[in-house]
């Protein structure tokens, strides 16, 4: 069955594309006509001693390829099709694999592991091929040490494919003995302690039961802290990897060992290789998070049941950890800003900073203050910028009452920094850091204010000044500024920007145009804070925001316009286009917010309209994205009149319903149909059978994310409130598979955070495609259609509250549904109203709750409810 | 298994601008939809419960010629806000929730009532729908006609419309804003107080008061009649002259006509026309009440049911050609009133003539006993203090049940 194949797979690596062509067509058709065949054909290259190493690699890779893809229904179709093989067939196959992890070729033998680790992926959750891990623990005690340097990699590979769940404790702690064992300091191989160290990172998710192990755990723990004073500097940056890595999944068993790493890690950020000091920063780093976590979760407040409780390691570290942090930021590399790949010691030691600002919040700033002010004068850039990030790192974390005082000496400081530094670095953390004071001290909710009527103007002017600098500083300048006008959002009729705007608007523009304001990310970052700056305004610049639309529209159009594009040219041309869309979007959405600035705007609808039409033809997904955005928004301004526009946009809304693979591109689609749908109301029926079609296809569809399903279940009750009983005929295709979800997201038992998340946004979903076909059919003649669901809608209320997981948005709706399900069928549904759990605990519940949109609509129920039982 | 990548955003936000963009798009989405959903839910509702009021109120005392009775039967409230002239004066009139005076103090009153300084000025509905806003008196006269920043009040947008009720205080041209009673379309008439304040106050934040426009909305400051509540009421300032102090129950329904669940207090204190006047402004030397008259005679207020204070002579009322359901004004002579049981036996009345044209209604009976009690033993502040302490002690006090728990 077995054919010869080397040729075939040298001449796919061939330099000349038409013999490269002609062998994939034939391993296309080989594994179409006889895919077994083809399957032992490669697993006999890559066992075979005698083929070239570049034959064997590939057939190898072919194989992988073979066993899975990214893409779930793919994936699910390769699993599937490997199970169907013929037993025997597999059996060969896997025993070519098992014996190619004792080649003396390296390549081969790591290519094998990566593919027993697919097989394993597959048949192990299926209970098959139980011997596995004992032949491969067997391997380990074999002699040869490239042997046991490919199957502990093997082990590691497996334990990243197979989740820990599928594999019985005794193989784990088999398993786990064998890493810890080729990790040891007595293993004499380098290869093979490097490989049980890189084994040892995944298989951390299976040691649950050994972690709580004391002797165990003490084991590991000495173990990994041995392996990272390794001579080999791979197996010291393997090792620290684990050590973060156990920090996170670890962390409530850290407490007897945290002394001796802060030790460790300390030496190696001083002393060690970058790639070693980076990873002994991360630990610290992953600890902060842990505990930012945890007391984000518990807000400080420990009760005897709290899960995890914080130990506050960061908090007794502070003394020696800071100064240690604040050594690492003098170490920034020349060109680190523009170099969007970059991270070193002074990134990495400055972000941990920031992340101890958060953790222990006022208790930092006595230990930085002082390395500020010793540097921040000084004639070495390097020491103003370490100052300067130093300031810019703890902004966030202590209390305003701490920082403000602070911030007011600093502030003038900073302002001329950034005017008159000599050193571009310096002024792109200057500028930086200025953004971070106005993210986090200036705004509505800080008490003492730090812009004021005598420092506003200053302010601006050094920051549209500052625009005009090389592009990572006058992208850190907008990014100022964008906070700068944040912090005005909520600042009632008149705004201290507002004699600025026209000027601020301007600079921007001007940004945009600047030669060089593709580096950076100049030219995003002026829109962006153009966006702000916009959505902040108040009415009293409302006349400029509506010049701004012809701006905007016109640069649009240039970008229409040009031809003959490059392939480059194309994706900048796109790139803007996605900007300019966002731009509009946001605009419209400002100028529609109110009934004066909407009228006014009305005049430009038509153009408007027809520059996102002509963007749809340029078909990227982000202009894509960016353009139905827009258009959302535009339908709510036109309302009713939307309706001449459909005939042209109607294919593109199909395009986007369509987009599985850009889900973020087909949800924004369903929300915009939503947006028409109150719109245009019942003159939305000609599309509707198209929509109908593509949202149940979507429903179906096992490719596109899940994020996207509860959208579209709430669509329907868009499309059903716009059309009312017209909606008859998709009742017998939507309601089953309303039913069907329903019973799916009824229960959560067992599930995690992330899933009661999801299935609550799918119940609110469902619940709104209810409420909108209640209301929809409320005084027709065709209610009585909806009278067979209604017991399964109580039901599914009923289950959902006895729950008890429902989020706040949920109660709201389903509190709803019972109000609208009570209108519509009145004495219809009376008594089985009467019969249900809902009307009474639920709705109680309702009633006497503190959110008052769910008190809201629990008035409604109950309302509705009395006329239904009393008529 | 080559090293992970440990790169963390360097001096980057947390989110980028084009999801905050998808993150407001989205939750603009969901603001439409519950508007939408809100409008449907409550745009029947309304009808409903308004053709119920106008059916339910359609009492032959209050209606002086029997076509309107017909007509009012097909009202919807957005016929109601188109009509015009004597029609639209009739069905307003009887719209309005009136306060009773209060006469003693209810229990409860720090734990089931709110109060506020009531606005000096005309006690009005507010009616906004087809782009125009209308205000009308007690009466159903139309005091203003204006475009205002009301929903459907001033550019014509949908079928919305807007029932406000008021009172119009001429010094600062403002509307305070007192109860609310359909909101773009919602009725509020089933929901509580306690509801209609929560939604009065959202829903006038939102359209700002309208300061550009001629006439301002502005809301009055609403508290829980403890002690602090009412020493606030009573003594803080407001930007209105006080006219006496409003309780409102807070599980109260909007109702039309008198109840007994909104009640009206006031002192020389907190209002300048604590003892009525004449129609000349003066204060007469003896107490004037206007009385219904009925088919025998009987003379009664305008509660539901009425109270009777006499009864006039059938040769008195021939001779003087008055007829059943006018209006008529008496004096209260030096016999005063007479209680028995707490209900009134007897009243020394003099008729004076018919009343003033622009009288809607006769006293209720809680008026003529404020209007008698100020003149001879006012229920005074101290006793509304009072009454909440020791309500607050009663409730510390240990009580008699038996705790199982």
């Amino acid at each position: 069955m077995a054919m010869e194949v080397t040729q075939v797979l040298l001449s796919a690596q061939a330099v000349d594309s038409s013999v490269r062509k002609h062998a994939e067509d034939t391993l296309k058709q080989f594994q179409e006509q006889n895919l077994p065949g083809f399957f032992l054909s490669l697993s006999g290259e890559l066992a075979s001693e005698e083929k070239p190493v570049d034959s064997r690699r590939l057939a190898g890779l072919i194989l992988k390829n073979a066993l899975d893809a990214k893409e779930q229904h793919r994936k699910y179709e390769l699993v599937q099709r490997w199970l169907s093989l013929d037993v025997g067939v597999k059996s060969q196959i896997k025993a070519c694999l098992l014996q190619t992890l004792s080649s003396t070729s390296s390549d081969a033998r790591s290519t094998a592991s990566q593919v027993i680790a697919k097989v394993a992926g597959i048949e192990l959750p299926q209970k098959q091929w139980p011997e596995l891990i004992g032949s491969l623990l067997a391997n380990v005690h074999q002699v040869p040490p490239h042997v046991k340097q490919a199957t502990l990699e093997t082990l590691g590979y497996l334990c990243e494919e197979v989740v820990p769940e599928v594999v019985e404790q005794d193989q784990v702690n088999k398993i786990l003995t064998a890493v810890v064992q080729g990790m040891n300091a007595n293993e004499g191989n380098t290869d093979v302690r490097l490989a049980a160290t890189r084994a040892l990172y995944n298989a951390l998710g299976f040691a649950q039961a050994n972690f709580s192990n004391d002797m165990e755990r003490d084991y590991i723990m000495r173990v990994v802290c041995e392996a990272t004073l390794s001579p080999d500097v791979k197996i010291r940056q393997a090792a620290y990897e684990c050590l973060v890595s156990i920090g996170s999944a670890y962390y409530d068993k850290l407490a007897p060992y945290i002394q001796d790493i802060f030790n460790i890690t300390s030496k190696a950020v001083r002393e060690d290789e970058d790639p070693v000091a980076l990873q002994a920063i991360e630990f610290w780093s992953s600890i902060c998070d842990e505990e930012i976590d945890i007391l984000e979760e518990y807000g400080g407040e420990f009760t005897a049941d709290s899960d995890v409780p914080c130990y506050y390691f960061i908090k007794q570290a502070l003394p020696a950890l800071v100064p240690m942090l604040l050594e690492t930021l003098l170490k920034q590399e020349e060109d680190q800003d523009q170099d969007e790949g970059a991270w070193n010691l002074a990134m990495a030691g400055g972000t941990c900073l920031g992340l101890v600002a958060r953790t222990v919040g006022d208790d930092i700033v006595p230990l930085v203050m002082p390395f500020i002010e010793e540097n921040i004068t000084k004639a070495d850039w390097r020491q103003r910028e370490a100052a300067t990030y130093a300031f810019g790192s703890i902004l966030e974390g202590p209390s305003p009452d701490k920082l403000t005082p602070i911030v007011n000496v600093a502030l003038n400081f900073m302002l001329t920094a950034l005017t008159n530094d000599p050193s571009s670095h310096v002024k792109d953390t200057t500028a930086w850091t200025l953004g971070r004071i106005f993210e986090f001290l200036h705004g509505s909710t800080v008490e003492t204010p730090i812009i004021t009527p005598a420092n506003c103007q200053q302010i601006i002017t050094v920051l549209l000044q500052s625009m005009k600098d090389a592009p990572n500083v006058a992208e850190k300048a907008c990014g100022a500024l964008y906070f700068l006008a944040q912090g005005y959002d909520d600042v009632g009729p008149t705004s201290p920007m507002t004699p600025y705007f026209q000027e601020i608007v301007q600079s921007l523009l001007n940004v945009t145009h600047r030669e060089d304001a593709g580096e950076s990310r100049l030219r995003t970052a002026a829109y962006e804070t153009l966006n702000e700056v916009v959505r902040c305004s108040t009415d009293e610049t409302a006349r400029l925001v509506l010049e701004l639309v012809q701006v905007i529209m016109t640069e649009l159009h240039n970008t229409l316009e040009a031809q003959k594009l490059s392939s480059d040219e194309r994706e900048r041309q796109n790139e803007l286009q996605g900007l300019l869309c966002g731009c509009l979007q946001v605009i419209i959405q400002k100028l529609g917010a109110s009934e004066p600035t909407k009228y006014a705007f009305m005049q430009y609808a038509d153009q408007i309209m027809n520059l996102f039409l002509r963007v749809f033809a340029c078909r990227n997904a982000t202009v894509h994205e960016e353009a139905m955005l827009a258009i959302g928004a535009l339908a709510y301004v036109t309302g009713p009149t939307f309706a001449k526009y459909m005939a042209d946009f109607y294919k593109y809304l199909e395009m986007g319903l369509q987009n599985f693979e850009e889900y973020q591109v087909c949800a924004v689609t369903v929300g915009v149909v939503g947006d028409i749908c109150r719109a245009l109301e019942d003159k939305i029926m000609p599309y509707c059978d198209g929509i109908m079609t593509l949202l149940l296809k979507d429903l179906s569809s096992n490719q596109l994310h899940r994020s996207v399903k509860p959208p579209i279940f709430s669509c329907f009750g868009d499309i059903a409130l716009a059309i009312g009983e017209n909606f008859e005929k998709y009742l017998m295709y939507a309601m089953p598979m309303l039913q069907s979800a329903a019973e799916l997201s009824a229960h959560t038992s067992g599930a995690d955070d992330e899933m009661i998340e999801y299935t609550n946004l799918l119940r609110n979903g469902i619940l709104e495609a209810y409420s909108g076909i209640f209301q929809g059919f409320k005084n027709s003649p065709k209610t009585q259609l909806l009278i067979p669901f209604a017991p399964h809608i109580l039901q599914f209320l009923d289950s959902i509250y006895m729950e008890k997981d429902m989020d706040d948005v949920v109660m709201k709706t389903a509190i709803g549904v019972l109000g609208d399900l009570a209108d519509t069928l009145g004495s219809n549904a009376g008594s089985l109203i009467q019969q249900s759990l809902s009307s009474k605990d639920f709705l109680n519940e309702c009633l006497s709750s503190d959110d008052h949109l769910i008190k809201e609509s629990a008035e409604w129920a109950r309302l509705a409810i009395s006329r239904a039982i009393s008529v | 298994m080559a090293p992970h990548d440990l790169r963390r955003p360097f001096k980057r936000p947390k989110i980028s601008d084009q999801q905050r963009r998808r993150e407001l798009s989205l939750q603009r989405q969901a603001q439409h939809r519950r508007d939408a959903q809100q409008q449907a839910r409550c745009l029947a509702d309304t009808i409903l419960s308004l053709q119920n009021d106008v059916a339910a109120e359609a009492e032959p005392q209050f209606e002086s010629s029997p076509q309107s009775e017909e007509h009012s039967q097909d009202f919807d409230v957005r016929d109601a806000a188109k009509l015009k002239g004597a029609e639209a004066r009739r069905w307003f009139a009887k719209q309005l929730m009136l306060p009773e005076w209060m006469i003693d103090v209810p229990d409860r009153l720090s734990s089931d009532w709110y109060v506020f300084a009531r606005p000096a000025g005309k006690r009005c509905f507010v009616v906004s729908s087809n782009g125009i806003t209308v205000s009308r008196l007690r009466n159903g006269a139309m005091l203003h006609r204006f475009r205002s920043s009301l929903p459907n009040g001033g550019a014509r947008g949908n079928n919305s419309y807007c029932i406000l009720d008021c009172v119009f205080h001429e010094p600062d041209q403002t509307y305070y804003v007192i109860d609310l009673v359909c909101w773009s379309g919602m009725s509020l008439y089933e929901c509580t107080a306690e509801f209609r304040f929560f939604w009065l106050n959202s829903k006038l934040d939102e359209i700002g008061g309208g300061n550009d426009r001629k006439y301002r909305f502005s809301a009055v400051v609403v508290y829980n009649c403890d002690q602090e509540g009412l020493k606030a009421a009573y003594t803080g300032m407001v930007p209105y002259v006080k006219d006496g102090l409003l309780f409102y129950n807070k599980h109260a329904h909007y109702q039309s006509g008198n109840t007994p669940l909104v009640l009206v207090w006031k002192d020389e204190n907190c209002s300048q026309y604590v003892v009525d006047t004449d129609s000349k402004g003066q204060v007469p030397d003896q107490q004037h009440v206007v009385l219904e008259l009925l088919d025998d005679g009987g003379v009664v207020t305008s509660d539901d049911p009425p109270v009777k204070f006499g009864c006039l002579d059938s040769d008195f009322v021939q001779k003087t050609g008055l007829k059943t359901s006018y209006l008529l004004r008496f004096a209260i002579g030096e016999g005063g009133l007479c209680f028995a049981d707490g209900k009134l036996e007897k009243a020394d009345l003099h008729y004076l003539g018919k009343s003033n044209r622009a009288r809607a209604f006769a006293d209720s009976y809680s008026k003529v006993i404020f209007q008698y009690a100020v003149r001879h033993s006012p229920l005074k502040i101290e006793h509304l203090f009072a009454s909440i302490s020791s309500s607050n002690e009663e409730e510390n006090t240990p009580c008699d049940t038996e705790m199982v728990g």
